[in-house]
């Protein structure tokens, strides 16, 4: 297959602009690089000088997918400055918001960007003619969860209500009660979805991982815990820049992330699964027993089922929330500056997402760090995407070639956040 | 044979996705919408690609690279109306802010090795560049506005987007003045409608996602902050968010600059 060149213009189905480079040599992939186009935009540049208390919303905008994840690593992150904790009913509202957005994210990815690949369709819509029903069923689920961050957030993209110490206006315990019809509906809708991603045929693949994700005595995590990795990690977040440094690689405009002293690791649904299976509800443990996975899932396509299994939990989470819910005396908890630094990682649906400011004692941000999920991943893609391409050299290009677009749409890559055109390219030697 | 669907198509600039997201956010709309117009070009949602001229094109984002100011000319080419969605696309958005620092140093904080980055040195909105035939306000845009546009288009007409202040949207909603009755500094005076007064249900003031409105009387609302409390600083921060390129929040900007 000596001078072959596979050539896609545009990676689809992603969240941004990239490209993809494989570089095949003599049956051998010599190079596999996953590219980040999407222009500049500077965010940690013109966060400095403002206030504090507007990181929240200015973040937000880096991804108008999972704006939630950016503003509650924010308000974490300005709080550990800070020295301030919020907790009882506001850490319960933050944990049911995030709930929203977990569903309202996996969901869009599992039914309109991921599913369309294994059943061989462009896209969601043109899937609907032949399987109405379960397009049907995926938008009416990924509703409920734009419906809970309208709720409690005021619109689904770029919420108005979360602020530093708590929000602007909390909920009375009957405004939930609708959403909590709507949330059983919703959770068996859930269920569904993991039986049914449950028989999709799946690549023979399985990587060796290290898995990162954050660690919390008891729940499954959203805001608060330790990193750690089936590999040793186990770390507070204010440890964070000691164990992962930033890469700047020509040919991408985001930083690649890696581990100090380590290899490519990964963040997201299968690192959260695998490190924090028994903290799932029972429920979502007996749903992903019933659809075959173990406690740990080492097959990167299967995280479709992953995500169903997730969004099963944040339906189940939320309305335990909801059921326990009493309105807070006060929608906000005083937060006053210092002069310190504050971290936070919090779990964006896509992974792990790390937020650092310094800033003085009137409030104002001199220095701001952000670490998106995909950034994070981006080395693992290209290793998943070697190993991958190897076996699979004597497929007709067209099939290899879809075949590498979905195993870069495993990790629901957001190439807004990691900043973003994906242009996919196999060149063979 | 089939009567003819318009062909759809939707283009990213420098942005968030989050306008683009709000088509596929159209829950109970997407397959009705799907079924009147034919989806050629969206990246975000299909593989398919259909070549153009296209009879509608969504832009969203701003203009940040050499590229894409190339790019932008031939999307309008290929393209019988252009409209902009969102204030990235229509003002420069929250990247305009380059547009008052040196970009050099904003490349020197972000990345170690700038000479690996291509960038403009302004942020720009889509009519800088090319003609466009209207455009959507928001960060993000009203998904209802936006179903609006495209059935406005679909039947040949005027897109109904009132260009009002919010404060006509709170009243609407019978909601309390946040300004006169909390104390709280609100933008809703000079900022365009189209959110349907969030914030202020929310118990906050309005923070100027949708831009100037018609007639804004920015050195007014700037001298209301001022009596409670607001710093040059703080006027600055007021103005300068994600519609900072806009001609009105930009002047009101700079004139409270030290």
């Amino acid at each position: 297959m000596s001078g072959k060149t596979i050539k896609v213009d545009y990676l689809a189905r992603v969240e941004g602009e990239g490209s993809l480079l494989i570089k095949i040599k003599d049956q051998q992939v010599v190079e596999a690089q996953f590219k980040i186009f999407e222009p500049p935009r500077f965010f940690e540049a013109f966060l400095r000088g403002r206030h504090f208390t507007e990181a929240p919303d200015i973040a937000a905008r880096i991804c108008g997918i999972c704006p939630i994840a950016y503003q509650m690593s924010a308000v974490h992150a300005m709080e550990d400055a800070c020295g301030v904790k919020v907790d009882g009913q506001l850490r319960a509202l933050r944990r049911l918001i995030y709930c929203g957005e977990w569903i309202e994210s996996h969901v869009l990815h599992i039914y309109m960007l991921h599913a369309p690949d294994f059943l061989g369709y462009p896209d969601a819509i043109r899937m609907a003619r032949d399987h109405p029903e379960v397009v049907k069923r995926g938008l009416a689920l990924k509703k409920v969860g734009n419906d809970l961050v309208t709720l409690l957030g005021g619109r689904e993209i770029h919420p108005i209500n979360v602020k530093v110490g708590g929000f602007y206006r909390v909920p009375t315990k009957e405004e939930l009660a609708p959403i909590s019809e709507r949330l059983k509906w919703a959770r068996e809708a859930a269920l569904e979805t993991v039986r049914w991603t449950a028989t999709l045929t799946f690549p023979d693949f399985a990587g060796d991982y290290e898995f990162v994700a954050l660690r919390h005595p008891n729940e499954y995590p959203f805001n608060e815990g330790r990193l750690v990795s089936n590999r040793g990690l186990d770390i507070p977040i204010r440890e964070y820049d000691r164990h992962f440094a930033e890469e700047h690689v020509e040919r991408t405009n985001a930083l690649h992330s890696v581990r100090i002293g380590g290899g490519p690791f990964m963040v997201g649904p299968l690192a959260r699964y695998a490190l924090n299976f028994e903290r799932l509800s029972p429920l979502a443990q007996d749903a992903a027993r019933d659809a075959g996975l173990g406690t740990v899932c080492l097959n990167p396509f299967q995280s479709i089922i992953v995500r169903a299994i997730e969004t099963l939990h944040a339906c189940d989470e939320a309305l335990r929330i909801i059921d326990g819910y009493e309105a807070p005396p006060a929608p906000s908890v005083p937060v006053s500056p210092r002069a310190a630094t504050g971290y936070a990682c919090t779990e964006a649906p896509r992974g792990t997402l790390y937020h650092r400011y310094r800033i003085d004692a009137n409030g104002i941000i001199h220095d701001a760090k952000i670490v998106p999920p995909t950034s994070q991943n981006q080395k693992q893609i290209e290793d998943d995407l070697v190993h991958f391409v190897r076996p699979r050299l004597h497929l007709p290009d067209d099939q290899l070639t879809w075949q590498c677009e979905q195993a870069i749409r495993n990790y629901d890559p957001c190439i807004s956040c990691a900043t973003h055109f994906l242009k996919l390219t196999v060149e063979c030697e | 044979m089939a009567p003819h669907k318009p062909k759809l198509a939707v283009w990213k600039f420098a942005s968030c996705d989050g306008c683009q997201l709000s088509i596929l956010d159209c829950e109970d709309e997407l397959l009705a919408v799907a079924g009147a117009v034919e989806i050629a070009n969206f990246p975000e949602a299909s593989r398919a690609q259909i070549k153009g001229p296209y009879d509608l094109s969504l832009v969203e984002g701003s203009i940040t690279t050499p590229h894409d100011a190339a790019r932008i000319h031939q999307v309008r080419r290929a393209s019988k109306t252009l409209i902009t969605i969102g204030a990235c696309a229509t003002a420069g958005g929250i990247q305009a802010l380059r547009n008052f620092g040196k970009v050099a140093e904003f490349l020197a904080i972000v990345y170690a090795r700038p000479d690996y980055i291509e960038t403009l040195n302004l942020s720009t909105p889509v009519s800088y560049h090319v003609l466009v035939d209207f455009e959507l306000r928001g960060c993000p845009v009203n998904k209802h506005q936006l179903l609006e546009v495209i059935t406005a288009f679909l039947h040949n007409r005027k897109p109904v987007t009132p260009a009002h202040s919010v404060c006509l949207e709170c009243k609407r909603r019978g909601l309390v003045c946040v300004m006169v009755a909390r104390g709280l500094p609100c933008l809703g005076p000079v900022t365009h409608a189209g959110c349907g007064a969030i914030c202020p249900a929310y118990h906050r003031g309005c923070y100027a996602c949708f831009g100037p409105m018609e007639s804004p009387n920015t050195p007014a609302l700037s001298a209301a902050f001022a009596a409670r409390g607001a710093g040059h600083d703080a006027l600055v921060r007021a103005f300068r968010s994600f519609n900072a390129y806009a001609e009105p929040f930009r002047k009101e900007s700079e004139a409270h600059e030290r």
